[in-house]
């Protein structure tokens, strides 16, 4: 029996892509007065809900979604988190 | 010469494109509806305009490029048919996998839109052989995000297998190398970032767009 395992997938720029928005956040935060941050990096995460067998089954799925539309793996890693 | 130009939701130099068309090689320009699964018959070019498919919701161009029209665009492009991704085009077509790399946010964050001086690296391609021997051309770009990436393995495969065909004199938007366009390996598909579709006429400021448009009619 399928049930909808609710899906988190984070997104962010691959380790050497510059991240423009990163840098602003934390250019902006070292003028706030918080001069210990570093490397802030901006990503988005999407969550969504995705019936299932069982969250392994679920996890593969939403992989091959990252793979096809969520992420251009050119530019950006993903992180999925499946939950019953 | 018969050209298409791909219109898809968020699409805004579509018309642009066409007028271009018709105007610097008295080419028959029919409009596509990106949901469509046949392109006309006996094209010789297919335009991806610029604008913001799909609000470039999520990434510019990951959307447009699942559209259906797009694996028509492909097939046609395999057949030898002329694509050409103008803008927001360019992004498309890297979503789409037709050529290497991405288009990341501009360096400074900021949208640009400026005339731009820029190098005519390779005049040997379908799209440039009308430069004919000219290395300048001056060309609009309207880009939030425009940075050419992509890795260095990558890029030194484009700039020696003379793939890189428009250079930035004077980088707008921090793309690699100052990469301003480029074609697959087979040479059919081009990507360029500035707009030769807003100069293709002494009235816009410059001309230098047309040469890109009666290249691609010679060669049809």
């Amino acid at each position: 029996m399928t049930t909808p395992v609710r899906a988190v997938v984070h997104v962010f720029l691959k380790a050497g892509v510059l991240d423009v928005q990163g840098k602003a956040v934390e250019n902006a935060l070292h003028g706030l007065g918080w001069a210990g941050v570093s490397g802030v990096r901006v990503g988005r995460v999407i969550e969504f809900d995705i019936a299932a067998e069982n969250p392994f089954e679920a996890e593969t799925a939403v992989k091959a979604i990252c793979e096809k539309l969520l992420a251009n793996p050119v530019i950006e890693g993903y992180r999925v988190e499946v939950a019953p | 010469m018969k050209a298409a130009v791909v219109v898809f939701p968020g699409s805004n130099c579509d018309r642009d494109c066409k007028v271009a068309l018709e105007r610097t090689t008295a080419a028959k320009v029919e409009m596509v509806w990106h949901q469509e699964t046949s392109l006309p018959a006996a094209l010789d070019l297919i335009v991806l305009p610029g604008g913001f498919a799909f609000g470039d919701y999520l990434r510019c161009g990951a959307m447009a490029a699942l559209s259906p029209v797009m694996a028509e665009v492909r097939a046609a492009a395999a057949r030898g048919v002329a694509v050409a991704g103008i803008c927001n085009g360019f992004q498309v077509l890297c979503e789409a996998q037709m050529l290497p790399g991405a288009l990341l946010r501009n360096a400074d964050l900021k949208y640009v839109c400026r005339n731009v001086d820029l190098e005519v690296v390779n005049q040997q391609t379908r799209f440039t052989a009308a430069f004919a021997g000219r290395r300048e051309a001056r060309m609009t770009v309207g880009n939030g995000e425009g940075a050419y990436f992509a890795d260095e393995e990558t890029l030194d495969e484009l700039e020696g297998e003379g793939r890189v065909v428009f250079r930035y004199r004077d980088n707008p938007n921090g793309s690699a190398r100052a990469i301003a366009g480029i074609v697959d390996e087979t040479g059919n598909v081009l990507g360029i970032m500035p707009h030769p579709d807003r100069a293709f006429e002494a009235e816009l400021g410059s001309a230098d767009g047309a040469l890109l448009f009666q290249s691609i009619l010679a060669s049809a």
